[in-house]
C-alpha cells in the first residue's frame, strides 16, 4: 500500500494529540535525487537516492521542542514523539509559541507551477549527456582553457506534506534542476577557475548547457593576468550573481528574528529611507514557477508576495507565526524548518526588482572603477552592516574592461552601500530562491597594494 | 579499546553475511572497490535566548551509503534506513557506474577489526545525557553574560551534541567501527549603547561530555569572553585598509593555514592539478620558521577521529617542514590514483554524502620568540586575536580570513581597537613573509566548521603567535 506523505504526517499528529501535547505539527519532506559529475569528458560521480525527512514540533501550552528523523517507521517515530513531548515539559514558558493562527491557513491552494513532468522522461544517459556536452562547450570555447573542475547536473523531485492538530493538511510537489560548469583556464603558469550556472523547475528555464559552458569559459579567460591594484576608493559594479549576495545580506537584516534579537542594521527602521530611490526589493512566493516558490510556508501559513523595499523605503520584515507574535505584526508565510525541525525565518523568491539598464550601459557609465564577479569570504556584520570581502573584478577604465583584478578587499557599510546604489540593472537572474541584477554602488574602498 | 563490538551488530542485527551481500551486489557490474558506511546519528541542540529555554530538538539519522569505484569514478547511493532490500537497492544503484561488460572486482568476505585505540574514553556518551544539565550551561551562560556589563542587551547561547556510530565495511575485506562523540556551547552576545549595537560571540567544545566545558571552555568564561568582545567593539575604529604589517595572536587565527595552505594540500585538488600548489612537493614555500602539520590523533579535539569515514587510522602529518612542502591529505581514491600513502584524511558529512580528502586539526608548531618581543618589534601594524570565517579560491590560491577582533600596533605598542575587516593574502607565497614564530602554540576552542563541496565537517586549527611582514588588510581608513 503506498501512502501519501499526508497520510503519514496526518498519522503522527493523531498520534501525537494522545501523548500529553497540547498542540503539534508534522511536516515531512521527501527527496529524490540524481546528480552527475562530469570532468574531462568522463563521469566522475554519480549519485542517486531518494531522502525522507520527518519534522515534528510539540507544544505544550506554551513550552516546545522539536525532533526530526531520517527514519520514519512506526516505531522510530512512536518513540520520537514520547521523547520530544518529554523534552517540551523541560522548556521555558514562551508567551509568543504556538502553532499559526487559524486565520492564517487557506482552504485550497494555487497552482503554482512548480512541477514539470517532462524531467522524468530524460534517461539517465540524457540527464549525463548534459553535464558532458556543458563541459565540452567550455573546452571548446578557447585552447587557454586547460582544465576543469568538472560540470555537473543535479535534479530533484520533492514532496513536502504538513499537518496540525488545528485541521490543517496540505501537500505540494516540485522539481527543481541546476547545471554548474566550472572550467580552468590558463595562461604562462598561472590558473584561473571561474563557473556559470543555471538553474530552475522547469527545463525551459535553464540555459543550454552550450550557454552555460561557454560563459564559464569566458568568465575563466578573462580572469587570466589577474592582477592586484592600488589602495583606491572608486565605483563598484556587482554582476548579477554577486549582487545576489548582497539581497543576501538584506534578507538576514529584514528577517523577523533578526529584529526582535535586535542583531541587525535595519530594526526599528520601517518607514524610513534605507536604500537609494532606484532600490524595490520583494518577496514573492507566488511567482509563477519561481525556485522559491510554495502554496504555503513550511507552518502552513499562507504565502503572499511581501513589499521590502520600495523606491528605497523600508516597508515590512518577514515573519513567521512565533516571530509575528513578538513584533505584533502579521506573519508573512516566511517561516521556514531547517532539516533539524526548528523553525526560522526564510526567503520565497527574494529580490531586487530590474531597474533600466543594460549591463553594458551600466559599465559604460564608470570612468575609473571595478566589476566584480566573485565574491569571497564572511566580512559582513549584519548587526553593524560593516563590510569587508574579498573581490576579484575586472577594472574598468572610460567605460570599458581594461584588466582583470585579483588580491583585493572591497569594503564600506550595507547602510551607505545601499543608499550609493546608483544604476540597478534589467538582468534579474535566479539561480535560488535570492536573486538581483546587475548593481551599480557609488563608491566603496578598495583595498590591495 | 572503543566498543568491543558495534551497535549493527549488535542492535541491530547486522550480519557478515548480509554485509557481503551487499558488497557483492555493489561489485555486480564489475566496479574496483566498493565500501559501505553505515550512519546512525543522534543529535540534540538546545537554545537559550531572552533568558528562557526557547527550544530543545532531537534528531535521529540513520542510514547507509554505498559507494562503488572504477577507475576514477564513483558511484554512489544510500537508503535511509537498515531494511535489507533498501540497501540493496542502493547497492545495485551504485554499481551503475562500473561497465557492465567488465569481470566483477574481486570481493573478499569482511572481517571486524577492533580499534586499537580510542582518542575519545568517555564513560557516558551525549545521548545518554538527560537535558537538565545541559540546561544548566546554557543558564550559567546567560548570567555570566549580563554580569559582565549592563550594556549587553541580548544573549543567545546554544548547546550541540553528537552521538555517532558509525561502521565501514570494505570489499578488501575490512569491518571498521568507532563510536564519536562530540559537543559545543556557543555564547552570542549584542552590547548596545548610544543607539549603537555590536555582537560578540565565543563557542567552545571538543569530543567528549559536558567536562569538556571546565577551564578556559567554563560557560562563565565563554560568556565573559563573548560579552567583552561584544563591549570592546562599541569602541572600535576604522579599520586600515591597504598592505601592512601584522601580528597574529595564537589559537584560533590559525584558520590561515586551514585556508592559505590546507585546502590547497588536499589531494584530489591536486591529482586533478587545480590546485595553486600541485607540483610543489619538495619547494620552499614557506620561510624556515614554519612547520605545519594537520594530526587527526589528539585526544578529545573536535577534529579528531580514530578512524577517517573510510575506516583508515587517522595520522599525524607534516605538510610544510622548515618551510618545504612534504605532502598532500589523501582519502583512499586519490592515494590510489597518486601512488602515494594513505594518511586517513578521507572524510563525509554523513552516510548521503562521498568522502573526499579533509583536514583534521592543522596547525604550526611553536618557535623560538617571545609573544610579546613580537610585538614590541612592529613599529605600525595590526594585531588580530580573533576571526570570523575564511575561504579561499583553491586554483587561484588567493585566501581571505576575517579578523573580528583586531588592534592598531603603534611603536611597539597596542593601542586601538579596530572594526572587523577580511585579510586577504596569496596560499602559496604567504608564508614566506613569515618573519617571527612564538613560543606560544594554542589550539582553538573546538568550534571549527569546515565546508568543502557541500559537505560540512568538523576540524581544529592553531596557531602560535607569528608576525607576517606584509598583508593586505580590508578596512575603509586609507
Amino acid at each position: 500500500m503506498i501512502q501519501s506523505l499526508q497520510d503519514i504526517a496526518q498519522h503522527v499528529v493523531d498520534r501525537v494529540k494522545n501523548s500529553g501535547a497540547t498542540a503539534a505539527d508534522v511536516m515531512i519532506r521527501e527527496d529524490d535525487t540524481f546528480s552527475v559529475t562530469v570532468r574531462m569528458a568522463e563521469i566522475e560521480t554519480l549519485k542517486e537516492a531518494i531522502s525522507r525527512n520527518l519534522m515534528l514540533r510539540v507544544f505544550i501550552g506554551k513550552r516546545t521542542a522539536t525532533s526530526h528523523t531520517s527514519d520514519i517507521s512506526g516505531a522510530v517515530v512512536d518513540r520520537l514523539v514520547d521523547e520530544t513531548v518529554e523534552m517540551a515539559r523541560l522548556t521555558s514558558e514562551d508567551e509568543s509559541g504556538g502553532l499559526p493562527e487559524p486565520g492564517f491557513f487557506q482552504g485550497h491552494f494555487p497552482d503554482l507551477n512548480l512541477f514539470d513532468p517532462s524531467w522524468e522522461r530524460l534517461t539517465p544517459d540524457e540527464r549525463i549527456s548534459l553535464a558532458v556536452r556543458t563541459e565540452k562547450a567550455a573546452f571548446e570555447t578557447d585552447k587557454a582553457v586547460t582544465n576543469s573542475e568538472g560540470a555537473s547536473f543535479e535534479y530533484a523531485r520533492s514532496r513536502v506534506a504538513l499537518a496540525n492538530t488545528i485541521g490543517f493538511g496540505g501537500e505540494y510537489a516540485g522539481t527543481s534542476a541546476a547545471v554548474v560548469c566550472v572550467p580552468i583556464a590558463e595562461s604562462k603558469g598561472s590558473m584561473q577557475r571561474d563557473y556559470w550556472m543555471s538553474a530552475g523547475r522547469h527545463q525551459r528555464q535553464i540555459e543550454t548547457p552550450e550557454e552555460i559552458g561557454r560563459k564559464a569559459a569566458d568568465r575563466a579567460i578573462r580572469r587570466l593576468g589577474a592582477r592586484k591594484i592600488p589602495t583606491c576608493q572608486v565605483p563598484i559594479v556587482f554582476d548579477p550573481l554577486c549582487a545576489r549576495s548582497l539581497l543576501g545580506h538584506i534578507f538576514e537584516a529584514v528577517a523577523g528574528s533578526a529584529i526582535y534579537r535586535r542583531s541587525s542594521f535595519l530594526v526599528d527602521r520601517i518607514g524610513e529611507t534605507v536604500a537609494s530611490p532606484y532600490v524595490t526589493v520583494v518577496d514573492d512566493a507566488r511567482m509563477p514557477g519561481g525556485l522559491g516558490s510554495s502554496p504555503f510556508d513550511d507552518e502552513g501559513t499562507q504565502t503572499q508576495t511581501t513589499p521590502i523595499i520600495e523606491g528605497g523605503v523600508l516597508l515590512n520584515y518577514l515573519q513567521s507565526a512565533y516571530t509575528a507574535r513578538k513584533l505584533q505584526s502579521r506573519p508573512t508565510g516566511n517561516g521556514s524548518r531547517a532539516a533539524s525541525g526548528v523553525v526560522t525565518i526564510g526567503p520565497t523568491n527574494f529580490y531586487l526588482k530590474a531597474g533600466l539598464y543594460g549591463a553594458d550601459e551600466i559599465i559604460r557609465s564608470v570612468k575609473g572603477g571595478l566589476y566584480v564577479v566573485e565574491l569571497i569570504g564572511f566580512g559582513v556584520n549584519t548587526v553593524t552592516g560593516d563590510y569587508s570581502r574579498g573581490a576579484v573584478g575586472m577594472w574598468i577604465e572610460n567605460g570599458e574592461f581594461k584588466y582583470p583584478v585579483q588580491e583585493v578587499t572591497i569594503a564600506g557599510n550595507l547602510n551607505e552601500m545601499l543608499k550609493n546604489i546608483e544604476m540597478v540593472g534589467n538582468d534579474v537572474t535566479f539561480v535560488g530562491s535570492i536573486a538581483a541584477p546587475t548593481l551599480k554602488i557609488g563608491k566603496m574602498v578598495i583595498s590591495g597594494a | 579499546m572503543v566498543h568491543s563490538n558495534s551497535i549493527f551488530f549488535e542492535k541491530y542485527n547486522v550480519t557478515l553475511r548480509d554485509l557481503e551481500a551487499y558488497l557483492s551486489e555493489a561489485l555486480s557490474r564489475g566496479g574496483d572497490y566498493a565500501d559501505l558506511y553505515f550512519e546512525y546519528r543522534i543529535n540534540h541542540s538546545i537554545v537559550l535566548e531572552e533568558q528562557i529555554i526557547k527550544s530543545a530538538t532531537k534528531g535521529v539519522n540513520i542510514g547507509v551509503g554505498v559507494r562503488v569505484i572504477s577507475g576514477e569514478k564513483t558511484g554512489y547511493a544510500y537508503s535511509d534506513d537498515l531494511n535489507r532490500e533498501n540497501i540493496l537497492k542502493a547497492a545495485r544503484t551504485a554499481a551503475f557506474i562500473a561497465n557492465a561488460s567488465a569481470a566483477g572486482g574481486s570481493l573478499r568476505v569482511p572481517t571486524p577489526l577492533n580499534q586499537e585505540r580510542n582518542l575519545y574514553p568517555i564513560p557516558i556518551y551525549p545521548a545518554e545525557l538527560g537535558i537538565a544539565e545541559k540546561i544548566s550551561l546554557l543558564q550559567q551562560s546567560d548570567d555570566a553574560a549580563r554580569a559582565y556589563d549592563r550594556r549587553i542587551k541580548q544573549v543567545q547561547a546554544s548547546y550541540v551534541d553528537e552521538t555517532k556510530h558509525i561502521l565501514i565495511v570494505t570489499s578488501d575485506g575490512r569491518a571498521t567501527w568507532d563510536l564519536q562523540p562530540l559537543v559545543r556551547l556557543n555564547v552570542m552576545c549584542i552590547a548596545e549603547e548610544n543607539g549603537q549595537r555590536q555582537s560578540g560571540y565565543q563557542g567552545g567544545g571538543g569530543r567528549g561530555v559536558l567536562d569538556v566545558f571546565t577551564g578556559d571552555l567554563d560557560p562563565h568564561a565563554l560568556a565573559r569572553e563573548s560579552a567583552r568582545q561584544a563591549i570592546l567593539q562599541l569602541r572600535a575604529i576604522d579599520a586600515p585598509a591597504g598592505p601592512m604589517e601584522v601580528v597574529l595572536g595564537p589559537g584560533w587565527p590559525g584558520i590561515l593555514l586551514h585556508e592559505a595552505i590546507g585546502h590547497g594540500l588536499e589531494a584530489d585538488f591536486n591529482r586533478k592539478k587545480t590546485s595553486a600548489f600541485a607540483g610543489l612537493i619538495g619547494q620552499k614555500v614557506g620561510s624556515e620558521l614554519c612547520t605545519v602539520v594537520d594530526d587527526g590523533t589528539i585526544p578529545f579535539r573536535r577534529g579528531s577521529l580514530n578512524m577517517d569515514d573510510e575506516g583508515n587510522p587517522t595520522h599525524r602529518t607534516v605538510l610544510i617542514e622548515k618551510g618545504v612542502l612534504q605532502g598532500y591529505l589523501q582519502d583512499r581514491l586519490s592515494s590510489k590514483l597518486m601512488k602515494a600513502p594513505l594518511t586517513g584524511n578521507g572524510r563525509r558529512q554523513s552516510y548521503d554524502h562521498i568522502p573526499m580528502p579533509r583536514m583534521t586539526n592543522t596547525f604550526m608548531m611553536s618557535g623560538d620568540s617571545a609573544p610579546e618581543d613580537i610585538i614590541k618589534s612592529v613599529e605600525k601594524g595590526l594585531y588580530a586575536v580573533h576571526f570570523g570565517g575564511g575561504q579561499v579560491d583553491i586554483t587561484s590560491g588567493k585566501f581571505v580570513f576575517t579578523a573580528s577582533e583586531a588592534y592598531l600596533i603603534e611603536n611597539g605598542q597596542i593601542t586601538a581597537p579596530v572594526k572587523g575587516a577580511t585579510l586577504i593574502g596569496d596560499g602559496p607565497t604567504v608564508l614566506r613573509q613569515v618573519t617571527a614564530v612564538g613560543n606560544d602554540l594554542e589550539l582553538d576552542q573546538g568550534v571549527g566548521i569546515c565546508g568543502k563541496e557541500g559537505q560540512t565537517i568538523p576540524v581544529s586549527v592553531g596557531l602560535p603567535t607569528i608576525k607576517i611582514r606584509e598583508i593586505t588588510v580590508g578596512g575603509t581608513e586609507k
